[in-house]
């Protein structure tokens, strides 16, 4: 634990935050509205709340929280047909934690394992693999599921199962890239963002190459950014620092950990399995090109989707959702209209409301929820007042 | 003609010479009589008790001399697995009731056991909880005076369930209740929080943690009696069970209408449990607790409270951790190691763990 205090130290936080101070106002005097800077992942938005990181930056930098969260992206129909195979008999449904309370147009997990489906929470898709050793005559299937991060790990699972001849073990592949993301928010027509927080465990995998593109075709300024409190705030200093002297570029606060070139192994292995899909479905954000991966042809046998038969239908996101808004930075979480009344931590109908790192379970579980609340009905009659 | 050697055979009380608990223990028949006698009566081992009445009785009498009010609470135990780092089932089922009735104010007096045993648990399994049962009772002065077994068919339960129910006695003038905390008022905490939690997290194995972490469970009316001689008047009290101290604080927070504002600086954590936290993505704040209480005092008598709490065996730890404000109301705000704010609420759904 020593080492991990070293970057929570209150003294040279203290130090860090004045400095952003002194940026940020001798940016401030050219600026018309607060500086928007995204953290693409959903490590980094709980770091921030966690630690209260908002409170004490300066108003005139806003925070937006990106859709780097694998949970709560997952759109309502993959739901759907995890809890379709996991309820199939003779089968063992393997998920991490996080997905279990995903709601789904009929039912989460956590409601088909009550209603008596076998689905068991594992911690590496490796246990996932010895139960399918221990349990011969059940079909063991993993929700493969997340970002670069997780994706060698479930390619290695996979390897592994191949060499051992493992053949009641299946993967339902739900993995999600996080470069053609970015590049859609880029794209979105009302993106006011001025820089991003890479982030750290998918570039440990992928490496910085993969985030030139936002340096140098959007000319945003980006840092890949570790998740201790202080790396965050030393990556703000840092982007504070480029767009005061004008640079575009991608630094690397977080290289204690992410070699520029990333994991060469992990890669080797992922590309080995996986190859990317035409297109994956978002929660909040719609269809985004080559922003998933499937399972190459080799591999099928592996592949839960071509082995059962899934419904795979397409269940739109509630019309009063606006997670797509909220994860482009256009709105605040808050000013959504269902926020902390249609749409708790209780009962999410949003994507951001789902795990404890979408920005809304955020602002709902550590914000002032009175104090929210009374900011969008004030912005409300402001609006209908100017209207 | 009854033979006066074999009658004094079947009048002696039974010996339990089976391996395992069979649907035959839960018969009402000799096999039964003879688990309760061996198993149960001969360790727990009290007048009360060794009458086998369908009820135990007391005397009003003896209950009005040590105080005004009667205190009753119930609690069942379902912990998986039965025996963990520091304690087990047993252990859990005394001192989790002895805890309600404690924090209320209550001297605790007698319990009673009910019993949900699975078919094929073994019956040393079974000796050694009762005998853990019965070494805690006498750690916290109580005794078993009534119990239930049931047997049922593989698979209805899980290996077995204790529920407990206890009966305290409220001396007069104590007045502890949730409602009480006032603005300047200070918040104490008997030690390191989160230790059990982290216990059962650790003994069921699924994370091959290489840990030592050992279950805080412990009767506290004997360290709540001292902090009662020395301040009558504690305003809140509770065991932080279930949802760890987070959810007692916002308890208080809301029934008395108060912020209470905590600073993380002041909050005991072990390493140990702050390590598998930090790995496993959990909170301390929320891990449960069995024995740790959280009392919220005037600030007048704070010091000698947690004084009188830090020479009691079960309080060496304690500290204030938390002081409650006017506003805002029903908030507990956490000042966090680093510098910052936040909001700590109730614990929605399970705890789980994230993946990334």
């Amino acid at each position: 634990m020593k080492y991990v205090d070293e970057f929570r130290d209150p003294n040279k936080a203290r130090a860090l935050v004045h400095e952003i101070e002194t940026l940020a106002q001798q940016l401030d005097s050219t600026r018309q509205r607060p500086l928007q800077l995204m953290e693409f992942c959903g490590g980094h938005t709980h770091t921030i709340f966690r630690y209260g990181i908002e409170q004490m930056l300066p108003d005139s930098i806003e925070l937006v929280h990106g859709p780097g969260c694998p949970v709560c992206v997952l759109p309502m129909g993959r739901v759907d047909d995890c809890v379709a195979l996991a309820e199939r008999p003779n089968v063992i449904f393997t998920t991490f934690g996080d997905a279990m309370r995903v709601p789904g147009s009929r039912k989460s997990l956590l409601q088909a394992k009550a209603d008596g489906a076998d689905i068991r929470m594992v911690y590496s898709p490796l246990d996932a693999l010895d139960l399918a050793k221990n349990n011969p005559d059940k079909e063991v299937i993993f929700f493969a599921l997340g970002f670069e991060t997780t994706m060698p790990s479930t390619a290695l699972t996979v390897l592994q199962a191949e060499q051992d001849n493992i053949n009641n073990f299946s993967l339902f592949c739900n993995h999600i890239t996080t470069v053609p993301t970015i590049k859609a928010i880029l794209d979105s027509p009302d993106m006011q963002i001025d820089g991003f927080l890479a982030p750290g465990h998918v570039s440990m995998v992928v490496g910085e190459r993969p985030f030139d593109f936002v340096a140098e075709t959007y000319e945003k300024p980006i840092v890949v950014t570790g998740f201790e409190p202080l790396d965050i705030l030393q990556s703000i200093w840092m982007l504070l620092k480029q767009l005061k002297q004008n640079r575009h570029d991608v630094e690397n606060q977080y290289a204690r950990i992410v070699p520029a070139d990333g994991n060469t192994a992990g890669l080797d292995a992922l590309s080995k399995v996986f190859e990317l899909r035409e297109f994956f479905e978002w929660r909040g954000l719609g269809s985004i090109d080559h922003s998933g991966v499937k399972m190459r042809d080799d591999y099928a046998q592996y592949d839960a989707e071509r082995k059962f038969s899934v419904p795979n239908l397409k269940i739109a996101d509630p019309k009063s959702c606006q997670c797509g808004e909220v994860l482009k930075g256009t709105i605040r979480p808050w000013e959504c209209k269902v926020f902390g009344t249609q749409c708790t931590t209780e009962t999410p109908m949003g994507a951001l409301m789902v795990s404890t790192e979408g920005a809304c379970a955020a602002y709902y579980n550590f914000g002032n929820l009175d104090e929210l609340l009374n900011k969008r009905n004030q912005n409300s009659q402001l609006s209908a007042a100017s209207a | 003609m009854t033979n006066p050697a074999t009658s004094a055979v079947r009048q002696r009380s039974g010996k339990c010479r089976a391996d395992t608990i069979t649907m035959a223990h839960g018969s009402g028949g000799k096999a039964m009589r003879d688990l309760i006698d061996d198993v149960f009566v001969s360790t727990f081992d009290n007048d009360e008790l060794s009458k086998l009445e369908d009820q135990a009785r007391f005397s009003l009498g003896s209950l009005s001399n040590a105080g005004d009010r009667l205190a009753l609470t119930t609690d069942s135990y379902v912990v998986d697995p039965l025996f963990f780092p520091g304690g087990d089932i047993g252990k859990l089922a005394i001192t989790g009731t002895v805890n309600d009735l404690a924090v209320g104010g209550a001297i605790p007096l007698y319990l009673t056991c009910g019993m949900i045993i699975e078919e094929g648990m073994l019956v040393d399994e079974l000796r050694t909880i009762t005998a853990s049962m019965r070494m805690t009772a006498d750690k916290a002065g109580v005794k078993i005076v009534t119990g239930d077994t049931k047997v049922v068919p593989r698979g209805a339960a899980d290996k077995l369930f204790i529920n407990t129910a206890g009966v305290g006695v409220i001396p007069a003038g104590v007045n502890i209740a949730s409602h009480r905390a006032q603005p300047g008022d200070m918040v104490i905490i008997n030690g390191f929080v989160g230790d059990h939690g982290a216990a059962i997290v650790d003994a069921r194995g699924e994370m091959a943690l290489q840990n030592t972490i050992e279950t805080d469970c412990q009767p506290l009316n004997g360290l709540i009696q001292s902090m009662l001689e020395v301040c009558p008047d504690i305003h809140c009290m509770r065991d932080a069970t279930r949802g760890g101290i987070a959810t007692v604080l916002n308890e208080f927070a809301e029934t008395s209408g108060v912020c209470i504002r905590l600073n993380e600086n002041a909050l005991p954590v072990r390493e140990e449990v702050r390590g598998m936290c930090e790995i496993l993505g959990l909170d301390p704040l929320y891990l449960a607790n069995e024995g740790k209480l959280v009392a919220i005092v005037p600030p007048e008598s704070a010091q000698d409270v947690l004084e009188v709490m830090r020479q009691h065996p079960t309080g060496e730890n304690s500290a204030i951790i938390a002081t409650v404000d006017a506003s805002p109301v029903s908030t507990v705000i956490l000042s966090t190691l680093f510098g910052g704010e936040r909001i700590v609420d109730m614990l929605v759904g399970e705890q789980l763990p994230r993946i990334c």
